[in-house]
């Protein structure tokens, strides 16, 4: 295979052979963040299991990505960081821990790893919303930024945005 | 493999082995497709060749008056002559640069600048390269007024829609002559005569089209033209902008008055001397590669549309560049196509987003109604003097797989 020199051989890798693609069926949470217009959209599914300590673990985790080779790569490694993971130590996993594992992105994608925490975040978020659990002060502040970016973006593409709504209502 | 007329390109053989490999395909030979012609184009090995003595031996400054100055001054004179013969212009129409960019900086502003007095609205279009755009935008910031005229869903200039925005105080309008994007040739003739019946200059940056397809100033009404050297096999830094004579024009860049004082700068002998090898190559040549491309881009667009599903065709699909394909693929993204590509050894580019420095899609592609999500699965091919058929193949082969792959990591599925 040839080499290329704008990423890792990691990110390659990952970019190359995914893990954990696709969907799950029923899932306990879903995570989707990014958006289309900028580029990056991702979708992480989360299924939770118990550990034998009976805490609650993130037991699969699947992704849907439309992106990037960074945004793929980061939803391949997030998969990975969290599996098997508590819920309190899956919302720990940040974008330098996403970056490193990856053995560094070019600076410009940055921001793709912090999609893929997010997505994480959100999932888990979901989860605990679906089932009326206790959600955590932080990852409340974490979502609330979250769906804040979402609206700037949205008000950044009005204009895209309206010629969608308006193509969507002629239909 | 297919051959390539030996009469025309006498080199092949070695040209064929020295750019990059091409008697193979893909992975198991290293890099070997090569496919962004429209970005860079190698050196041909006869320019090359044309170009080494003036280096170390032939080296003296064209302002000079003894004989190794003379000697580069005659090289200079003969380029001239060798550029303006592949457009029908004169030798002293000629004004050499250092880029396309230059050219195109010098012509919108170089203009302005002297006609300013005869009014301040100049007309260009959406699909510009940046270089046209971000120089209009500057005027404008100057005082000037900019008007970019619409493009239809193929990128074509309406030329009803130009009479009506030339106003008297209109003085320049410059339209490209083919998208560097999705190969789309705007009818530069008869904007050319409008802009002629008006009193309006024209310019064309004609720097994807010089040496493909036919150009000819005069019959063509252009006033000012841009042509670069490397998308058409000769070194990157030098390139040309032509001025019909009797235009007034102002320099960009002053010093010790060469190029007829519109252009200070040591004169680059070596690069130049390898411009006009190249468009003497090309001239010889055109009739014939064109048609060669013509037939090969034909098969990739046919190929691409019937093998991947949910794949458009961007660009006028008869009046296009001979050797520019460009398409968009849903719910995909570019850059990711690209880099699968590139590990299978073929070189291509893309308007997405992702793989700009400014992470916004292409403006050619907002230009012709596609929606950002559009332009980031868009992928431009680009063939030139060394594409095969073989390779041809190849991409067809390996493309709908990377695709189909793709999608299905893809959360934008039908259904």
């Amino acid at each position: 295979m040839a080499k290329n020199k704008l990423y890792t051989k990691k990110v390659i890798e990952h970019f190359s052979n995914p893990h954990n693609y696709g969907k799950i069926k029923n899932p306990d949470g879903v995570g989707k963040v990014g958006n289309l217009i900028c580029g990056d959209v991702m979708w992480l599914y989360i299924k939770i299991g118990k550990n034998e300590r009976g805490k609650e673990i993130i037991k699969d985790i699947k992704f849907e990505t439309f992106g990037c080779v960074a945004a793929l790569a980061t939803s391949s490694i997030i998969t990975d960081l969290a599996k098997g993971k508590t819920l309190e130590d899956a919302l720990k996993i940040d974008k330098n821990e996403i970056v490193n594992s990856l053995g560094g992105l070019p600076p410009i994608k940055i921001h793709c790893s912090v999609l893929a925490s997010d997505a994480l975040a959100e999932a888990i978020y979901d989860y605990l919303l679906r089932n009326k659990k206790k959600i955590f002060p932080e990852l409340k502040k974490r979502h609330e930024r979250i769906l804040k970016e979402i609206e700037v973006i949205d008000e950044k593409y009005k204009d895209w945005l309206d010629i969608e709504e308006k193509a969507h209502t002629q239909e | 493999m297919i051959k390539i007329n030996p009469k025309i390109y006498p080199h092949t053989k070695r040209a064929q082995a020295s750019p990059f490999s091409t008697r193979g395909t893909g992975a198991r030979y290293g890099v070997g497709v090569y496919m962004d012609y429209a970005a860079a184009t190698p050196v041909d090995p006869r320019v090359l060749k044309a170009m080494l003595p003036y280096f170390s031996k032939r080296f003296g400054n064209t302002m000079s008056l003894h004989s190794f100055g003379q000697e580069a001054k005659q090289a200079l004179e003969e380029s001239r002559e060798r550029v303006s013969d592949l457009m029908g212009a004169k030798p002293n129409e000629i004004i050499f640069t250092s880029s396309a960019t230059e050219s195109n900086n010098l012509a919108l502003k170089g203009i302005a600048e002297a006609s300013q007095k005869r009014g301040r609205h100049i007309i260009i279009s959406p699909i510009e390269h940046p270089c046209v755009l971000e120089s209009a935008k500057w005027l404008g910031e100057q005082g000037f007024q900019i008007t970019k005229l619409p493009v239809d869903k193929y990128g074509l200039v309406n030329l009803a829609d130009l009479k009506k925005a030339i106003r008297k105080d209109t003085i320049l309008v410059s339209i490209i002559h083919a998208s560097h994007e999705i190969g789309t040739i705007e009818p530069i003739k008869e904007i050319g005569k409008i802009c002629k019946e008006k009193g309006v200059y024209f310019h064309t940056d004609a720097s994807q089209s010089f040496g493909k397809i036919p150009i000819d100033v005069n019959k063509m009404n252009i006033d000012l033209l841009t042509a670069s050297s490397h998308k058409m096999y000769g070194p990157k830094g030098a390139a040309c902008l032509f001025i019909k004579e009797g235009i007034k024009i102002s320099p960009i860049l002053h010093g010790g008055g060469h190029e007829s004082g519109l252009r200070s700068s040591t004169v680059n002998v070596p690069a130049i001397v390898g411009f006009a090898k190249a468009c003497e190559i090309c001239k010889k040549a055109m009739k014939t590669e064109s048609q060669r491309l013509i037939k090969l881009r034909n098969k990739l667009i046919k190929g691409v549309l019937t093998k991947i599903p949910d794949s458009y065709l961007n660009g006028h699909p008869k009046k296009r560049l001979p050797n520019n394909t460009n398409f968009w693929f849903e719910f995909v993204e570019g850059e990711s196509i690209i880099i699968q590509l590139d590990l299978l050894g073929v070189a291509v580019s893309t308007g997405s987003a992702c793989s700009s420095a400014k992470l916004e899609p292409s403006h050619t592609l907002l230009a012709i109604g596609l929606k950002p999500q559009q332009a980031h699965g868009s992928l431009r091919l680009s063939l030139g003097r060394w594409t095969i058929e073989k390779e041809i193949n190849y991409v067809l082969k390996v493309l709908p797989k990377i695709i189909k792959k793709l999608r299905e990591i893809s959360p934008f599925k039908h259904g």
